[in-house]
């Protein structure tokens, strides 16, 4: 959706003169906070709904998209559980606004596999157990994926930093740093 | 979470005319600072102006070598950055040790230059906090000080400074550039981060301004530089201590030297005490000793952070020693 501009004029006396000048200023106008009307792209299909610009992209894709997929842990950005990828580039969707990622492509870890043919980091996380209870594996695999894209995985140390933002409270980090390392090519 | 209302910025103009017209907005970046916030209760803006869009997410380096890094230049995008690897490797480092992959693909550099502290009190309404509510009390004194300033701390807020980056970047003689209702202004980097005089204030940020930049020229100081973080675990955690040294050696002499800690005090905290007593030494280990414990002389511990002290000092060795031969 295009966001309106309306043209005001604005009085301001703390305007120096040659900034007055060249103010004929548009000042946006603004949607919500009621519901309006959002489109997402989310893994590659458009999504329309309607949602307070409040509404974080991990409430909007678990409560509006029934993606359940994608997990909310602390809903801080401290955990990794909510990581998904906006544009290719893995971040937290719960300190991401869901409006704010309009014109933007959204993957969960439900858009990865084609078909029945799993990504193939989500085949490691399989192959190699790299997963207890299972929580935290959506936002490990959707971060794995960022990680490998990304070219950070020439060591397991480098692994280790890099994936740090994913907390597994089962404590499969070996396994995952297996899975990870295995999935980008390096096993 | 409260509500709100959401504009989507085309110009820094239009963005800057809004907040002026919009007194309770604010600028909404990466997010990962203003949303927590409001989840929190602490940011309450009746809008949001997102200028996530803006053309300021460029990363230029001019003729001259100096290096401008637009305000909206992912932490991610600037640490992987060449000129400023080479050109200041301690901004590098210290945005990779921040936070996490993600978060680093989110935030700022505005943003994590404006960030507000990461103390538990201010983070939790139901706490006095002088910072969100002026004259309200500070529950950190005399409480859980552990994670407190050491430097420059007041009777009304003894919060620290969480950005890694506004310290590594005091490595150079950095510039902020701001875009408010009057024009363009610029403002040095150093000084721009507030003592609590009044915990409200974490900057000299004008209302209704938007950071656009932050700029340097890198020189055969700010090459070799290196950071330094120590914190409660090996990643993703704000820094108990951290330290941000430059050294220009030249024929076993420091000819110039900087230094700063960041996780000590309001702001970021320049060491000049050390820095004099490094200048014109030859650049040992003995030299660097002393240096810290010069600068670490004046620290003002709380009750349970007196650690910090020699924290401190065995990280800026540990920093000095790094970057000591090299040039």
């Amino acid at each position: 959706m295009p966001t309106l501009a309306l043209t005001v004029g604005l009085e301001a006396p703390q305007l120096s003169a040659a900034a007055a000048a060249a103010v004929s200023v548009t000042v946006l106008r603004a949607r919500g906070p009621n519901v309006v009307d959002v489109t997402l792209e989310v893994n590659g299909r458009p999504a329309k709904m309607q949602i307070e610009p409040r509404v974080t992209l991990l409430d909007a894709l678990r409560e509006r998209l029934a993606l359940t997929g994608t997990k909310k842990g602390c809903d801080q950005g401290q955990c990794g559980a909510c990581t998904v990828l906006v544009d290719g580039r893995r971040v937290n969707a719960c300190l991401t606004l869901a409006i704010a990622t309009e014109g933007k492509k959204i993957t969960t870890v439900e858009g990865l596999a084609q078909g029945d043919q799993l990504h193939p980091v989500q085949a490691a996380f399989i192959e190699y157990d790299a997963f207890q209870c299972g929580y935290c594996t959506p936002g490990q695999i959707c971060s794995a994926v960022g990680l490998i894209a990304e070219g950070r995985t020439r060591s397991d140390a480098e692994i280790r930093e890099y994936m740090s933002g994913n907390i597994c409270r089962c404590g499969a980090y070996t396994n995952i740093v297996a899975a990870v390392k295995a999935a980008a090519g390096h096993a | 979470m409260r509500p709100f209302a959401y504009a989507r910025a085309q110009t820094a103009d239009q963005a800057i005319a809004s907040i002026a017209q919009w007194p309770d907005a604010a600028f909404l970046a990466g997010g990962t600072n203003i949303v927590d916030l409001i989840k929190l209760d602490i940011a309450r803006p009746a809008t949001l102006i997102d200028i996530g869009g803006l053309p300021l997410a460029a990363i230029d380096v001019a003729p001259d070598g100096s290096i401008r890094i637009g305000a909206l230049a992912r932490m991610s995008d600037t640490a992987d950055h060449t000129a400023v690897r080479t050109g200041a490797p301690a901004v590098a480092m210290a945005l990779n040790l921040s936070a996490s992959a993600q978060l680093r693909n989110m935030a700022s550099i505005g943003g994590n230059v404006l960030q507000r502290t990461r103390c538990a009190y201010f983070r939790d309404i139901d706490q006095p906090c002088n910072k969100r509510r002026a004259g309200s009390g500070c529950s950190a004194i005399g409480g859980d000080d552990r994670k407190m300033a050491i430097f420059g701390a007041n009777e009304r807020c003894i919060a620290t400074n969480p950005s890694d980056f506004s310290v590594a970047i005091l490595t150079t003689d950095a510039t902020i550039h701001l875009r408010g209702p009057a024009g363009d202004r610029t403002t040095p980097f150093l000084g721009f981060h507030r003592l609590p005089d009044d915990p409200t204030l974490d900057t000299n940020i004008g209302r209704g301004e938007l950071l656009t930049a932050v700029s340097f020229t890198p020189t055969a100081l700010t090459r070799n530089s290196t950071y330094v973080k120590v914190r409660d675990r090996a990643s993703y955690e704000f820094a108990l201590v951290a330290v941000a040294a430059a050294l220009d050696v030249r024929d076993g002499t420091i000819h110039d030297a900087r230094v700063a800690l960041g996780g000590v005090a309001h702001a970021p905290w320049r060491a000049r005490v050390a820095e004099a007593a490094l200048i014109g030494k030859p650049a040992t280990r003995s030299t660097f000793a002393a240096a810290a414990d010069a600068e670490l002389r004046n620290a003002e511990p709380q009750r349970l952070n007196r650690f910090k002290i020699a924290l401190a000092k065995n990280a800026m060795i540990r920093a000095l020693n790094t970057i000591g031969g090299a040039a």
